[in-house]
């Protein structure tokens, strides 16, 4: 249900040159917004970036801002989703003791039952890996709580939409007509 | 294998191949290569030498709100960069385009804290269309076409290009210049959806109280021809905003005046009472809105930008036009059916007729030849004074809203004012930007004594390159927009708002500038030819009063038709056969 302070997902793609998360993180600063998490990287198509940033939020906020963005000069087109709209993930990572893992034998369990994997051990530390929605590396956190978590990060959100192919492809293809129009 | 020249060349190369012939600028230590290039191009390229980094950008913008050409701003890095920060935020507001090239330190040296470095793009991100950094010679050619593209297409905008000094310095292939006409992220001027224009004509064609409010944005597409043949086919009055001023001329029959603040009444009271609104280029500043929960409730809301971000920004809207304005006005033409509002009009009529007897007539005269001219009895005379289609440039405050109100404009780009950021002292290096540009109109430029002082070294600027602007202090010794709201807001309270003013007479003499100044109402008319008749540069020093007030005024956070009219707090009201 979307209200005053629904969770958006916002998908930049741009091109990537010196600069752009300035650019974007500015237009959420001016306006009192605060990025909740953000991830970026290339995209299927080359030479483009896509830039996934969370924020709550309310729609009508949340529209303008994404028309705002799009008018920066190097992006080539934003977009809007609510959870439902998308597929996504977080990666999370936490770092307990080992004596705890070797003692506990409940630990064990925990990670099975969380889909948990262990990426490394070392005498002093083992170093969990969750992927999944927040509130899933959220209640493994929860009960890892109780075994000492000496780090723990979570990354920000990626995200894919349930449509077959980059939306700013149909962005692009009119622009290559454009282009071409120009220059005929 | 072609020549090799240093990037300061390519520079300026780049500049001359974009039709540049007057830069305005300060020279420095990070921009020292470009100066010595400049030194061989002088007979293709005019530098202006102002006396500040703010004059000369505020010149540049001058330069190219009255000619529509880009204005261009070569300064140095560090503090030279910072001061022509308030430009760049002035022209980001007001759709100025600009090409602003600040010096940098040697890109080895970026981030080292530098001898005069600064985080220019980091800086002005916020407040330009595009910023940019040149750190390779090989780099300045495809930057500098592309800023040019950038900054006056689309909505136009200021761009700023960070220039390393070492880019400078280095050699390069100087290859034909190229023209930017397409980058991948940017869509310039959308096509016009056909519906868009069906939808939007049907609405004209079905209002019984239309009203068209014209903006900027008139002036930047070129529209002024399309909206007067519009507005008279469907026979529908038009009001102004303050930037979109001379997008008709002030005696056309259907114009009916400035809307905001402090603008005329019948629009400001008769848009709470119109059906159907179009916005043609202007944003809905709250400067033209008041209270928005008030605004327009009878109306159906058209919006024509662009700027698609403008849309639903302040006013929620009923139908958008995204796309040049001129484009959707010559689209829509055709298309609107021929009609008579002659009821509606009048309307216009009976409430200018009240705004007429209770305001306009003693902001615009007075009986007592011994007392101080009103501001707005100046601007109206200067107008009248000045020639064919006098520029009028302003300053920020009373003096702005008066010579607004009451300058003549008989052709399009014909006022010259800071209305988005309201920047004192923006007006005289506007001025001599604006001179330049246009030298065969006068160009008026009115200030207070307070944003006069603001910027007043540009008298050096004037003198040495002898640019004739008529300039007129509004002087009584207040800083006089603040010191109104005092009066009516803070019961009187005049907190330093008061000030102890150096003899301006003395000042212009020192710069060898023409003056005059004028204490009584019967000198006026005589100083004010006088001064048009001076072929140079003139000062004209006017006494006012400084318990006069700007009136109309809807104060902050009213609904736009609640108006007050005079010092008494009466609030207008329609005469009862208005309705």
């Amino acid at each position: 249900m979307e209200n005053n302070n629904t969770l958006f997902t916002i998908a930049v793609f741009a091109e990537n040159h010196v600069g752009l998360l300035n650019q974007l993180s500015i237009i959420f600063t001016r306006r009192c917004l605060n990025i909740e998490s953000v991830s970026a990287s290339q995209c299927s198509i080359p030479g483009v970036h896509k830039t996934t940033m969370t924020c709550y939020s309310d729609r009508a906020t949340m529209e303008k801002v994404i028309k705002i963005i799009e008018k920066r000069i190097d992006v080539l087109k934003a977009f809007l989703y609510t959870d439902d709209e998308i597929v996504y993930q977080e990666v999370a990572l936490y770092k307990v003791p080992t004596a705890r893992l070797l003692d506990e034998e409940n630990l064990e369990e925990i990670i099975r039952r969380h889909n948990a994997r262990i990426l490394e051990i070392s005498r002093d530390n083992t170093i969990i890996e969750k992927t999944g929605h927040f509130d899933e590396t959220q209640a493994l956190f929860e009960e890892l709580k109780h075994y000492d978590i000496r780090q723990f990060v979570r990354s920000g959100r990626v995200a894919i939409t349930k449509s077959p192919q980059e939306l700013v492809d149909k962005f692009l293809a009119e622009q290559e007509d454009r282009r071409r129009r120009i220059e005929n | 294998m072609s020549e090799k020249i240093s990037g300061a060349e390519i520079l300026i190369r780049g500049l001359i191949a974009e039709g540049v012939d007057r830069v305005f600028g300060y020279p420095g230590g990070a921009i020292i290569p470009v100066y010595d290039k400049l030194y061989d191009y002088t007979d293709s390229i005019t530098h202006v030498l102002t006396r500040h980094e703010q004059g000369a950008i505020h010149a540049a913008q001058g330069y190219a709100r009255v000619s529509g050409r880009t204005g261009v701003v070569i300064v140095t890095s560090g503090p030279a960069a910072t001061n022509v920060i308030t430009g760049l935020s002035d022209a980001m507001m007001d759709s100025t385009p600009l090409v602003v090239i600040t010096g940098q330190v040697f890109s080895s040296l970026l981030g080292s804290d530098a001898f005069q470095e600064t985080d220019v793009v980091g800086i002005t991100q916020p407040i330009t269309k595009w910023a940019y950094q040149i750190r390779r010679a090989e780099d300045i050619e495809e930057a500098l076409a592309k800023a040019f593209h950038i900054a006056n297409t689309g909505r136009p905008g200021p761009v700023v290009l960070d220039f390393a000094k070492n880019a400078q310095n280095d050699l390069t292939e100087w290859r034909p210049y190229h023209k930017c006409n397409f980058i991948r992220s940017y869509i310039p001027s959308p096509d016009i959806h056909e519906a868009d224009l069906r939808r939007v004509a049907d609405l004209i064609n079905a209002a019984k109280r239309p009203m068209i409010l014209s903006g900027h944005g008139v002036m930047i597409s070129g529209a002024e021809e399309a909206l007067r043949q519009l507005a008279e086919k469907a026979n529908i009055p038009v009001a102004s905003t303050l930037l979109g001023l001379s997008t008709m001329p002030s005696g056309h029959p259907l114009y009916k005046g400035m809307l905001g603040m402090h603008g005329n009444i019948d629009p400001n009271f008769n848009t709470n009472r119109a059906d159907l609104i179009v916005a043609i280029g202007m944003r809905f500043d709250d400067r033209v809105t008041g209270e928005t929960s008030g605004y327009a409730p009878q109306a159906k809301i058209v919006h024509i930008d662009i700027d698609a971000s403008e849309f639903d920004k302040n006013i929620r809207t009923d139908a958008t036009i995204h796309g040049d304005a001129r484009k959707a006005l010559e689209g829509l033409l055709p298309m609107v059916r021929e009609a008579e509002h002659s009821a509606w009009l009048d309307s216009f009529d009976i409430a200018n007729g009240v705004e007429q007897k209770e305001v306009i007539a003693d902001a615009i005269g007075g009986s007592d030849p011994m007392a101080p001219p009103h501001m707005g009895e100046v601007a109206l005379k200067v107008s009248l004074a000045a020639g064919a289609d006098p520029v009028l440039v302003t300053d920020v405050g009373q003096n702005q809203m008066l010579s607004a109100r009451y300058f003549r404009y008989s052709a399009p780009r014909s006022i010259i004012t800071s209305g988005g950021l309201g920047t004192m002292g923006f007006g005289l290096p506007a001025a001599i930007g604006a001179k330049m540009a246009a030298p065969h109109r006068n160009v008026c430029y009115f200030a207070g004594d307070g944003g006069f002082q603001m910027t007043m070294q540009e008298l050096g600027t004037i003198m040495q390159y002898g640019t004739a602007v008529k300039m007129i202090v509004l002087n009584n010794d207040y800083l006089g927009n603040v010191r109104q709201w005092q009066a009516m807001f803070y019961s009187n309270r005049f907190s330093q708002t008061p000030m102890i003013n150096p003899d301006f007479n003395t000042i212009a003499n020192a710069y060898g500038i023409a003056n005059e100044s004028v204490q009584h109402r019967c000198d006026l008319d005589g100083a004010i030819r006088r001064m048009i008749e001076h072929p140079g540069a003139f000062l004209l020093n006017v006494r006012i009063d400084e318990r006069d007030m700007v009136f109309p005024m809807t104060p902050n956070g009213a609904a736009v038709d609640h108006i007050i009219i005079n010092e008494e707090n009466d609030i207008f009201s329609m005469p009862e056969n208005g309705k």
